[in-house]
């Protein structure tokens, strides 16, 4: 089953390879995973997806607590959360096409950021699910290159995360 | 007053009470040891890194404080990394010192540049590159700090020299704050209670015990424990020493080479109550069949190990003491029933014996040729009490397992975790730097000698009379077992085929060296040998194709032992 986990951590130098070889060495998978600091600059956000039954989820978890480096874990899977990832997607656009890019970029409120003779770039937010539709969609029109920023989380309701 | 990195690094060592260190140098920690000719603290130059960093272990593992070793960058620094994992998956507080090529230089494949952060991050508990002198003094505190607290473990620190030659102002910081770091040592007196009732309610309680009671110095709670609840009490490699092998209550060690009862008793039990263990494979064997019929409680201070390989019915995270502590304070509060308890146990108790008097641990016994049981059992027999014993790896660590009984904690040093030929002598080494007087014995085999040899030098230069008892079989017994039992006997490269002159071996090093060849010359070494000033070997020409016996194969459940008879 997949989990989002957010953990914060120290934004000292080297955790990221803590947090990305404590995964590969102990064999639990990666997904997806960003990186970036806080309101608090001495802090940084991963939000990382993954999957494992139970068992592995709670070693996921102990083990990510354990390092010296990591702050709070918290594993979303059944709370309420605000899950956002942005896709930018380089599609061709040619005469005959351009006008269905559009009406695609229209029904998902994605935008074009880039357009060249032959191409345009669309910019789409959402819920990872709703950048997979709008890459099937584009995808009979070719698309010439594609990222995608891993999702990221946030709980719902007015409290924040406590770092102290 | 403004001070150099290297001496601001040698005040804080001396701060945080380290009175020795072990090393070798190198370019960049040339400064470093410039300045430890100014400084008290002892340093003694092993003659390979990987020995500098497990004597800091043998120190460590026999003290209980934190162990410190210094090594140049690069291959000084790489020869270090077989000790610190070593350390690691014993949980051993160590702190690690190694040089590095300057900052600017780094990452630039610079001569003796190796990046040490990355090599020894999945074997250490932190590690840290020091990249401003301001922040030096803090991270040594917190080194330390990281190494001792919660599960121990080795912490090292990349020191460019650079930084060790700039100047700072001194100042040691009393506290350490760490907001991801906050080991939980109390217990929780719910879960505390709910163990208590479960203890209660056991007829065939097993006390499991591991590596952890010594680290978190329980030992006399534990016997106090085990002697409440009159219940026997099984311990892993790592947990010998812990409690009295020769108390009425102990079962020697369970698992792979465990004894029979041991191993019985945990398959048949409907409780087991693990102390500071962690449920490896070599303990646990077929995970499927471990323990069947046994609710399972489970103690340990670090939440990872707790349901990490078996599914564990009533986990307290705490530090062993606190925990046992509290369990006695409640165990009293049950006066009546624990007094029942005790009287119901005894036909539990009574089952154990019958498996034991079925499958003692033994071995046959010869006239013409020495046995390697043998050698262990005269050297218990004619050491002190609190002789401390560090091994090799391979058979003769498994027999000096089953054959000797350990009394006192902390006298048993061995690779349980990795299991590192070549560690026993540097720790031994260790452990007589610690404890000048008293009796320290390597029982090594004629291969993992040879992996750390060089260390008799050492031992010479600073008169430490480690004893070294060689069980001279001419092979690498343990692999060679094992092609005996799973291969048909296709000895391949376990054959020594080059016999050595030990004897000569140590002379040459300014030693002694003693042998036998017959049974009727073992007793006569080993007290020629205690008697002798100094290091001696003695070296012991065993049987040579005697097996550790029990032994469970790879992947059967520990109640299928291979038998002796
Ligand atoms: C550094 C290292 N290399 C290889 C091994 C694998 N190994 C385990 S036991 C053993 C044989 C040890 O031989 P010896 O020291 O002579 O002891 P014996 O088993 O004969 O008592 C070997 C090679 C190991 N444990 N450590």
């Amino acid at each position: 089953m997949k989990h989002t986990i957010s953990v914060l951590v120290e934004n000292e130098f080297g955790v990221l390879p803590r947090v990305s070889g404590l995964f590969s060495g102990r064999g639990f998978n990666i997904e997806s995973l960003s990186v970036a600091p806080t309101i608090d600059p001495t802090i940084s956000r991963m939000t990382i997806v993954t999957s494992g039954d139970e068992r592995i989820l709670e070693q996921i978890n102990k083990q990510l607590n354990k390092l010296i480096d990591v702050i709070k874990v918290i594993d979303f899977t059944g709370q309420d959360y605000t899950e956002r990832e942005m896709g930018l997607i380089k599609v061709n656009a040619e005469e005959s096409t351009r006008a269905e890019v559009l009406r695609i970029v229209d029904i998902f409120r994605a935008k074009v950021v880039d357009v060249t003779q032959s191409s345009y770039t669309v910019e789409v937010t959402g819920a990872p699910g709703k950048i997979d539709a709008v890459v099937e969609l584009l995808r009979p029109m070719g698309i010439k290159e594609l990222i995608r920023s891993g999702p990221v989380v946030l709980g719902r309701g007015a409290k924040g995360w406590k770092t102290q | 007053m403004k001070k150099t990195g290297s001496q601001i690094l040698l005040e804080c060592l001396r701060l945080e009470g380290v009175d020795t260190v072990f090393g070798y140098p190198g370019g960049t920690v040339i400064n470093i040891y410039d300045d430890l000719m100014d400084s008290p603290i002892k340093h003694i130059l092993n003659r390979h890194e990987q020995a500098a960093v497990h004597a800091a272990d043998g120190y460590a593992r026999a003290t209980g404080k934190v162990g410190v070793a210094i090594a140049t960058s690069g291959p000084g620094a790489t020869n270090t990394v077989t000790g610190i994992a070593t350390a690691y998956m014993d949980s051993i507080p160590m702190v690690i010192i190694t040089g590095q090529v300057p900052t600017p230089l780094i990452g630039n494949d610079a001569f003796q540049e190796a990046d040490m952060i990355g090599i020894t991050r999945p074997i250490t508990k932190h590690n840290y590159l020091v990249r401003d002198i301001k922040d030096l003094a803090r991270i040594i505190k917190q080194a330390f700090y990281i190494a001792r607290t919660g599960r121990p473990g080795p912490v090292l620190v990349d020191l460019p020299k650079d930084i060790q030659m700039a100047t700072h102002k001194f100042e040691y910081p009393d506290k350490v704050e760490l907001r991801g770091y906050k080991p939980n040592y109390s217990g929780n007196s719910r879960q505390i209670e709910k163990a208590i009732k479960m203890i209660l309610a056991a007829r065939k309680p097993v006390i499991y015990v591991g590596g952890g009671a010594a680290l978190s110095n329980s030992n006399l709670e534990l016997k106090q424990f085990a002697e409440t609840i009159q219940a026997p009490l099984t311990m892993t490699l790592m947990g010998l020493s812990s409690f009295p092998n020769t108390h009425p209550l102990s079962l020697g060690m369970l698992g792979m080479h465990g004894t029979y009862h041991a191993n019985m008793a945990v398959t048949d039990s409907d409780l087991l109550i693990a102390i500071g263990a962690r449920f490896d494979d070599r303990v646990t064997g077929k995970i499927a069949t471990f323990a069947p019929h046994a609710k399972i409680i489970h103690i340990d201070i670090d939440p990872t190990s707790i349901k990490k390989n078996v599914r564990v019915d009533l986990p307290i995270v705490g530090d062993l003491k606190d925990v046992l502590k509290k369990m006695l304070e409640q165990l009293a509060e049950y006066d009546a029933q624990v007094a029942t308890l005790r009287d119901e146990l005894a036909p539990w108790r009574a089952k154990i014996e019958v498996w034991k008097k079925e499958q003692p641990l033994g071995y046959k016994s010869s006239k013409k040729e020495i046995k390697p049981q043998f050698v262990i059992e005269k050297l218990c027999e004619l050491s002190d009490e609190d002789a401390i014993i560090t091994t090799e790896v391979g058979q003769h660590q498994m027999w000096t397992a089953q054959f000797y009984d350990f009394i006192q904690p902390r006298t048993f040093l061995t690779s349980g975790g990795l299991g590192t030929m070549g560690y026993g002598l540097p720790a031994a080494l260790g452990a007589q730097a610690a404890f000048p007087t008293r009796q320290v014995i390597d029982i090594s085999g004629d291969g993992s000698f040879q992996m750390n040899s060089q260390e008799l030098a050492t031992l010479v230069q600073y008169r430490l009379p480690v004893k070294i008892a060689i069980l001279n079989n001419n092979f690498l017994g343990m692999v060679r077992q094992w092609q005996q039992l799973f291969f048909n006997r296709r000895y391949s490269q376990t054959c020594m085929e080059l016999p050595i002159d030990f004897k000569k071996l140590a002379e040459a090093y300014g030693a002694t060296g003693l042998q036998a060849t017959t049974p009727d010359e073992v007793e006569a070494v080993i007290k020629q040998a205690f008697a002798t000033p100094g290091p001696v070997i003695m070296e012991f020409k065993v049987c040579r194709e005697e097996n550790v016996l029990p032994m469970v194969p790879a992947g059967a459940g520990i109640n299928e032992m291979v038998l002796a008879s």
